[in-house]
């Protein structure tokens, strides 16, 4: 039994690890491949050169970004199977399909065009070349779709039907199950986040080279382009998100009640708990700073309406309270910082100070990881607010795991931290180099240095980079 | 009458055929990878793969991910069954991965990334190969999941599959580097080539003659009548296979090579079918015990029927593109 208990931590911890770790890359990736997209489309139809230089600075971060990527996310594609085998054994006539549309919707498309994106610019001319910048970026999108719909059944299941065996089966038609209730706002919230992720990286890029150069046509160009990103998306995102959390009211009450630290129940209008130390012992909230009449207002539209708190339910029917009332704050609160950002941003526009206030761009460069941060800290929220079930109010997660020894998932779980920290880190340190390099006219491409002459005339008209095609881009050193 | 999980059957064999093959060979470039010349000799190599190694690698999700959708028990049992295995491959997929971009982005450790590369690769290989030798010789189910220990599958049968693989992937390497790459390199891997086919043919017989050893069943599927006259076809037509094989490798065929490793593996798949069927778990869990239900199959079919020529199409034109000798024109 106590053994039993350990093998489960350490799978959740493994799974927990191993997903949080996949889900940075495509975090970024998503709103990246639309990004880069954007760029070659304004390209193509302007023919500005700027355009074309960004679009190769940021396809060398994205040909990192999606290889690791691509390999954290294979892991992923396993971890049901080594982990969770009792759970794919009873939910994979249902999910099993939506993941197999996945792999041949989106990672063949993806994986189809990627080779022609990186490397064949030469080699197929700008519109089809174009076209597979576009299918990448579609495939991306459509990844979300599916791997999204999974998730939302398994937390708001639906159109299933119980087998003899225990497994969950298809019901009549496919519709509800991909469709079901949390799937259009977890969808939406969670490529909005992408886009919002990548701008404001993309964004810190472009305030850090602006820090160095204020005269920087290619980092005031990014500059300018994440900012209206981020000041139309931020409140877009906040009204999403609002919405996301009603349905989440509607569908997993205990969820809500654990974001917002509700253990008692209030008849007559619940105050919103701004600030406070969740004491899951004492179940009650210490120190709270309350807002009265807030969560009320917030989840039912009248200040006074009555609100069933945490200790209505039965212990174990609760999740883990204190990881869900940060983790909702963490990704609250970054959200509104990038709102200010987005109107501080509007402000500087407005008074000519977009490419001239060092404090703005300050704060952009502070808020470059802060999308990571958020993304991540909401699915905390949403993946620990469901506990203790993996498929809610139908399997619990003690009950889906594998029969496996506690050493062997330990053994793997140390070779998953020491390895990734170690690879994703360098690759992540690659990254930061490439993207402390200027962006400069005659940008080359993910081809550049060793990979050979790179350039043919007509598609590159800037001088070419790199003579001899000998080192490629010794980040930051020669360039601007 | 059509039966749906001989259909899924077959789905899940072809994406675990065209997965072995095709990321066989870029994994077979990366055993070999030592072997070959720092600077171009290796540059040319990684090229010459850099552009399809990811498609390739998706067939793997293809496999994993429809062996969950058509056949979940089949999935619940086998991968815990070999569990340190799959984290191995996993973790090899890793380290080979990142080595196409990081190595070109830090010169500097270079050398790191190259060892990243060949390791990854052998370390993936070599899990794979284990995985299919722990399958063969049978997994402990009781009701409907795996009731063995963590290190059941280690055996000297499934370190013999696992080197056959090794070598299976480096003889795909060699011929793809015959194919792609030329000068010194290329005649390199005509050495290559002869060594690892020869490795290749020794371990198929090996792993075949075991076979026989290992389950009272395999022995019948192979060497009772009827089942003899068709399965001693696979024997017979692998022996003119790998006849033509060195024929063309002394006859320096560029394209010949590459397309008679592949026979070679299409006859070893064949083999396994004629071993493993009709179970999925030999001789516990059938495809049919296995299968999901009907309403999934066809749902997935109808998704397989309007994509899969699609992705044929663009994957076969993702490699027209970068046709031709690596280092003669275009995308060093």
């Amino acid at each position: 039994m106590f053994a039993e208990a350990d093998a489960l931590l350490l799978a959740r911890i493994q799974f927990a690890f191993t997903v949080s770790f996949h889900f940075i890359f495509p975090a970024f990736s998503i709103g990246l491949a639309s990004y880069l997209a954007v760029l070659e489309g304004l390209w193509l139809k302007t023919n500005k050169q700027v355009y074309l230089d960004l679009f190769r600075y940021w396809l060398k971060i994205f040909a990192i970004t999606f290889a690791m990527g691509v390999v954290s996310g294979i892991v992923m594609s396993y971890q049901f199977g080594t982990n969770w085998s009792v759970f794919s054994d009873l939910a994979g006539p249902v999910i099993g399909p939506l993941m197999a549309y996945e792999v041949l919707t989106a990672f063949f498309l993806e994986a189809g065009f990627l080779g022609v994106m990186l490397f064949g610019m030469n080699r197929v001319g700008k519109k089809l070349h174009f076209f597979a910048t576009l299918m990448v970026a579609i495939g991306t999108f459509v990844s979300a779709f599916w791997i999204l719909s999974v998730n939302s059944w398994m937390q708001t299941p639906q159109g299933h039907i119980m087998g003899e065996n225990g497994q969950f089966l298809p019901g009549e038609s496919w519709l509800p199950i991909i469709f079901n209730p949390s799937f259009p706002f977890r969808l939406v919230h969670t490529v909005t986040a992408a886009y919002l992720t990548t701008a404001l990286v993309v964004g810190a890029v472009g305030a850090w080279h602006l820090l160095r150069d204020r005269a920087n046509v290619h980092a005031r160009k990014m500059f300018s382009m994440a900012m209206w990103m981020i000041a139309l998306v931020a409140p877009v995102q906040i009204f999403v998100g609002d919405m996301h959390g009603l349905n989440s009211w509607e569908h997993q009450r205990p969820k809500v009640l654990a974001m917002e630290g509700h253990y008692e129940s209030y008849p007559d209008g619940a105050p919103f708990i701004l600030f406070g130390l969740p004491n899951e012992k004492e179940e009650r909230v210490d120190y709270a700073v309350e807002l009265p009449g807030l969560t009320s207002l917030l989840l039912e539209h009248d200040i006074n309406a009555p609100l069933e708190g945490l200790k209505t339910i039965p212990a174990d029917e609760r999740p883990p309270v204190a990881v869900v009332f940060w983790s909702f704050r963490i990704m609250v609160g970054l959200g509104v910082l990038m709102l200010t950002l987005g109107v501080a941003s509007l402000f500087a526009r407005w008074r000519k100070g977009l490419y001239e206030w060092p404090l703005l761009h300050r704060f952009a460069l502070v808020m470059g990881p802060a999308g990571f941060v958020a993304v991540i800290a909401g699915w905390v929220t949403t993946e620990v607010g469901r506990q203790p079930y993996v498929i809610y109010g139908l399997l619990r997660t003690a009950d889906a795991a594998s029969p496996l020894a506690a050493p062997a998932i330990a053994a793997s779980l140390l070779a998953f931290v020491v390895i990734y920290f170690a690879v994703f880190g360098a690759g992540t340190w690659y990254i930061l180099r490439l993207m402390n390099a200027a962006p400069h006219a005659g940008e080359s491409g993910v081809e550049a240095g060793e990979r050979g002459p790179i350039r043919t005339a007509g598609i590159t008209p800037g001088p070419a980079q790199n003579p001899g095609g000998s080192t490629p881009l010794p980040a930051g050193r020669g360039d601007t | 009458m059509i039966d749906l999980t001989v259909i899924w059957a077959f789905i899940i064999a072809f994406a675990v055929f065209a997965y072995v093959v095709m990321d066989g060979f870029d994994l077979g470039i990366g055993i070999l990878f030592p072997t070959l010349k720092v600077g171009q000799g290796r540059n040319r190599a990684m090229n010459s793969i850099a552009p399809v190694w990811d498609g390739n690698e998706t067939w793997l999700v293809l496999g994993g991910g429809g062996l969950m959708a058509a056949f979940p028990l089949a999935y619940a049992v086998i991968l815990p069954a070999t569990y340190p295995l799959i984290i191995a491959m996993l973790l090899g997929l890793v380290f080979r991965g990142v080595a196409f971009e990081f190595r070109w982005r830090d010169p500097g450790h270079r050398a790191l990334w190259d060892l990243s590369f060949f390791g990854g690769s052998v370390i993936a290989a070599l899990a794979q190969g284990m995985i299919l030798g722990a399958l063969l010789q049978g997994i402990d189910v009781t009701g409907r999941s795996y009731d063995g220990s963590w290190w059941d599958w280690l055996t000297p049968y499934t370190l013999l599959t696992g080197v056959g693989v090794v070598a299976g992937y480096s003889l795909l390497g060699a011929c793809w580097m015959i194919w792609k790459l030329e000068g010194d390199v290329q005649e390199h891997a005509y050495r290559l080539a002869f060594r690892a086919a020869l490795a290749t043919l020794l371990l198929m017989g090996a792993v075949s003659a075991y076979n026989l050893l290992l389950l009272p069943d395999y022995r019948e599927r192979w060497l009772e009548m009827p089942n003899i006259l068709f399965a001693s076809q696979v024997p017979l037509l692998t022996a003119i296979v790998a006849g033509a094989f060195f024929y063309s490798l002394k006859a320096r065929r560029q394209l010949m090579p590459f397309l008679l490793a592949l026979a070679l593996f299409l006859l070893g798949m064949a083999g396994l079918g004629v071993t493993i069927w009709p179970y999925v778990v030999p001789d516990q869990i059938t495809i049919w015990d296995a299968a999901a239900p009907e309403s999934s199959q066809i749902f997935m079919l109808v998704g397989v029927a309007l994509t899969l020529p699609l992705i044929l199409a663009y994957t076969a034109w993702a490699y027209w593109v970068f046709r031709g000798k690596v280092g003669h024109e275009g995308y060093h």
